[in-house]
């Protein structure tokens, strides 16, 4: 793990709670969608909240992705939940928010479970992977006996 | 009528949730670890790199389904329960899903992890 990758991992973890609360605040002014009126979804496009959670969120899927090209998926989820804690946070000491037990509850489960996570290895290592991957193939620095055999 | 309307919702949501984060860590571990990559090759190849990796758009395919299906579930159901429910039976699903589709190796570090985080998420809303 390098500080790029601690970074990456910070960025899933800001940019999808970032994003989630700016997508939640608009669509509550939009109001209700219906089945029937589906144009109605396309007018929450025109919402700026929902415009730049948007944008937030795909900020986010860029981070996520490039997380998942070097770590298990189970390794990366719950680094995204380590959102909820940030806006719990945010809540509390800057909105001066009432945080009540059970959530602080929640928000200790949560950070436990990332510090779990953390601890661990972050790929399995899969044998098969390494064969396929772009960069020993563009590479190839397998030994010539073994070229040789394919 | 209305409860059933929003569980089925969040069942949906979790359902495409799950079948695009598998698709996408499949997608992610064909093309390699970028960073190496951007190293190596720049930009432009790891675009086209991930660009011509079916599982990338099936997974976005059904990210998309799940990320509309939400939009319909939240304007049914409460925030309170759908976002949080939703969330939560992503990362038990999820976990499930990855040892059987990606074959990673969930030890009971990640099992206990993903139980705490789906039991916070879900306290936390409450």
């Amino acid at each position: 793990m390098t500080f790029r990758k601690y970074l990456v991992l910070a960025g899933v973890t800001v940019f999808a709670a970032a994003g989630d609360t700016m997508l939640s605040h608009g669509m509550k002014q939009t109001g209700n969608i219906s089945i029937h009126h589906l144009q109605s979804l396309l007018l929450a496009f025109l919402n700026p909240w929902v415009s730049i959670g948007i944008v937030l969120l795909l900020a986010f899927f860029a981070a996520y992705m490039n997380a998942l090209s070097w770590a298990d998926l189970t390794y990366v989820l719950p680094a995204t939940s380590l959102g909820y804690v940030l806006l719990a946070l945010v809540a509390r000491f800057a909105l001066h928010e009432h945080i009540s037990i059970t959530r602080w509850v929640g928000i200790t489960l949560i950070a436990g479970g990332v510090g779990f996570v953390a601890g661990g290895e972050a790929l399995t290592a899969h044998p098969h992977h390494r064969d396929t991957s772009f960069t020993q193939n563009a590479n190839s620095d397998v030994p010539a006996a073994m070229r040789a055999e394919r | 009528m209305r409860h059933l309307y929003t569980w089925s919702g969040i069942l949906v949501v979790v359902f495409f949730s799950v079948v695009g984060d598998v698709l996408m860590s499949r997608a992610m571990k064909q093309v390699g670890d970028v960073h190496e990559l951007l190293k190596q090759y720049g930009l432009w190849r790891v675009v086209t790199r991930v660009l011509s990796t079916p599982s990338f758009f099936m997974g976005i395919s059904a990210m998309a389904v799940a990320f509309f299906s939400l939009l319909f579930a939240l304007s049914w159901g409460d925030v309170s329960l759908v976002a949080p429910a939703a969330a939560s039976l992503t990362f038990i699903g999820n976990a499930f899903a990855a040892k059987i589709f990606l074959h990673e190796r969930v030890d009971r570090r990640r099992w206990l992890a993903a139980m705490m985080v789906a039991a916070g998420v879900a306290l936390l809303a409450g």
